[in-house]
């Protein structure tokens, strides 16, 4: 302690603390102000720049899931229209089938309707013809009638299985 | 004749605590590798604070 | 353009340098070869003895700034350096006149009268001599009977370093503040200082004092590290500057802690300091005088006994491997032992740049954790 006490120089003690002073009031102003200041600046702008990035980061996602949702809109709307127009296709062959069916039953109908006037129509004419092949005979009959009686029933005999062979 | 008696005990007394920190400070760091910087801060401020305590009592006996 | 300014500033601080280098130079050569060779930064080095005074010597302060100095064949003693100014505040008030007229002298020999008073350097310190007395005399235990100190406000080597010192970081660091008036990432020298100040910002500063108040103090504890580095490491060149070996140096700066943490106190720092809470009436007092002692007392003298004494055994340890070269050249041979010396000194001064830094971040890390401690501010419970 004594020997350090004696080392101790009070000269250079107060030159180190003038110097000291000057020299922190210096590095203060023309150093370390400057210097922190710019580093904060910098890392604060890097910051910035982090946060920028992570926000449109997110706008992408956000426009990303936008654009699916979007897709899938449009996709389901799609979906909806082959849903529809199969529909529609199917009512229309289905109409069509029935129309079909209710004009092909008509001209049966019809067919059917024209067929049975023409039966009769020909069963009249038949009834015509044998009432006049009945005539026919009936005077061919009566012509030979004055003959001989005989002569007649073979006649009638032989008209009528004439007849029944028709 | 003393003094240097006195340096001597400081110096043991010195070195059994750095022994101590170092060696608390290896175990600490070979458990968690991870908390090594830490640790060795920490571990040099101690070394520190008890390195001025064996200074100061050298000097003062000197 | 911008090399032309550089050039021109560059140009003026050599110009500078030399101005300053010749008016204190004055290369001394034959200067004292009428004076007893014997005296401590004098004389070739050969027995233990001289070799301990030697290192003594180198670890004190020292008026004039020497490089080498070697004896010519005919004897004569011849120093390379150049001597400073030694400005005195004596019992006649200023006194200035170039360490030279000591001529190396330093044990008491060789008397400088300046303006009728008689001053003498006995161990790198100035003594003015009593007005009836022509020569120094010295006690049995080599005190200086007839004289006694002045205050000295000489520019001695020490102050030279600190000088250099301030003049690097200033030069370097405004260097490195006007870079980002135009650039975002410094290059050159910057783009190594910078690290360093983030080093000391986020290592230091942040964890210790926390994030509300660190930038207070910030120019301080810069300022500090890179001063108590750049010294270490110029204390490591052969230039032999001591500086943070010298305990005025390490007292003021660690007495600028002390100032700083003072009076930056916060209420509940001073609240728990004084009259700590929580604990019985009885003891609040004794705690009150321990607490001050430790805040004002022992935490600034560790800080300022631990630089000195790492530094100052820092270059012991280094000078005496160097001087086992002539210790030990009788005993193994001077090939054998200038290689054990080169080997050793080698180590310890690898072992020396790492304590350089490791000193400078210790003493900052240490201020930044009482500063932190002051001005911390409790929540309430």
């Amino acid at each position: 302690m004594e020997t350090l006490l004696n080392d101790f120089s009070p000269g250079l003690f107060a030159m180190q603390i003038v110097i000291l002073i000057i020299l922190l009031f210096l590095m203060k102003k023309f150093a370390w102000k400057p210097i922190l200041n710019s580093l904060e600046e910098r890392e604060t702008g890097i910051e910035d720049a982090l946060l920028a990035a992570e926000n449109a980061k997110k706008e992408m996602q956000n426009l990303q899931a936008d654009n699916e949702r979007l897709i899938k809109e449009a996709r389901a709307e799609r979906d909806a229209m082959m849903k529809e127009a199969r529909d529609i296709r199917d009512n229309m062959i289905a109409e069509a089938k029935e129309d079909a069916k209710e004009v092909t039953a008509s001209l049966i109908e019809k067919a059917q309707a024209s067929i049975a006037q023409e039966k009769q129509a020909a069963l009249a004419e038949l009834k015509k013809n044998v009432a006049e092949l009945s005539i026919g005979i009936a005077e061919s009959v009566i012509k030979k009638e004055l003959s001989s009686k005989q002569d007649q029933l073979d006649l009638v005999e032989g008209i009528l299985k004439d007849v029944t062979l028709n | 004749m003393y003094n240097l008696i006195g340096a001597g005990l400081i110096v043991i007394g010195g070195g059994i605590g750095l022994g101590q920190i170092g060696g608390k400070a290896m175990e600490g760091i070979a458990r968690q590798p991870e908390a090594a910087g830490k640790i060795q801060t920490a571990m040099i401020i101690i070394g520190a604070l008890l390195e001025g305590l064996a200074f100061g009592a050298l000097i003062l006996g000197k | 353009m911008k090399v032309a300014k550089k050039t021109i500033k560059f140009l003026a601080i050599a110009v500078i340098a030399l101005i300053t280098t010749t008016s204190f130079a004055s290369i001394s050569g034959n200067a004292d070869q009428n004076h007893n060779v014997q005296n401590h930064d004098g004389g070739q080095v050969n027995t233990q003895k001289e070799v301990t005074d030697y290192i003594q010597h180198h670890l004190k302060d020292s008026h004039d700034f020497t490089f080498f100095s070697y004896t010519s064949e005919e004897g004569e003693r011849k120093h390379f350096g150049f001597s400073l100014p030694v400005i005195l505040w004596s019992s006649e008030g200023l006194v200035t006149f170039m360490s030279s007229e000591f001529h190396h002298n330093d044990d008491g020999h060789v008397i400088v009268e300046k303006n009728g008073l008689k001053f003498a350097k006995i161990h790198s310190k100035i003594y003015e001599l009593n007005s009836d007395a022509a020569t120094v005399s010295f006690d049995e235990t080599h005190h200086a009977t007839n004289a006694h100190k002045v205050l000295d406000f000489s520019i001695t080597k020490s102050v030279v370093g600190i000088l250099l010192a301030s003049l690097l970081m200033f030069l370097g660091f405004s260097a490195l503040a006007k870079q980002y008036k135009t650039r975002e990432i410094p290059k050159g020298l910057g783009r190594a200082l910078e690290p360093l100040v983030i080093y000391v910002r986020d290592e230091i500063a942040r964890p210790n004092i926390g994030e509300k108040k660190y930038k207070k103090f910030m120019g301080f504890l810069l300022t500090v590290f890179f001063f108590i580095w750049i010294l270490n490491l110029l204390g490591l060149t052969p230039l032999g500057f001591n500086v943070t070996g010298q305990i005025a140096v390490t007292l003021a700066l660690a007495l600028f802690t002390l100032v700083i943490y003072i009076f930056n106190g916060s209420k509940d720092f001073w609240a728990h300091t004084l009259w700590m809470p929580g604990v019985p009436y009885i003891l609040r007092p004794i705690l009150a005088i321990i607490e001050l002692t430790g805040f004002i007392l022992i935490k600034p003298f560790s800080l300022l006994v631990r630089l000195f004494a790492n530094i100052t055994a820092g270059h012991f340890v280094v000078m005496s491997l160097i001087a086992l070269m002539v210790t030990m050249k009788e005993a193994f041979g001077p090939v054998a032992s200038t290689g054990m010396s080169l080997v050793l000194a080698l180590f310890i001064m690898v072992i020396e740049v790492l304590v350089a830094f490791l000193q400078a971040f210790i003493f900052t890390m240490l201020s930044s954790l009482f500063i932190g401690m002051a001005v911390e501010e409790h929540e309430h419970h």
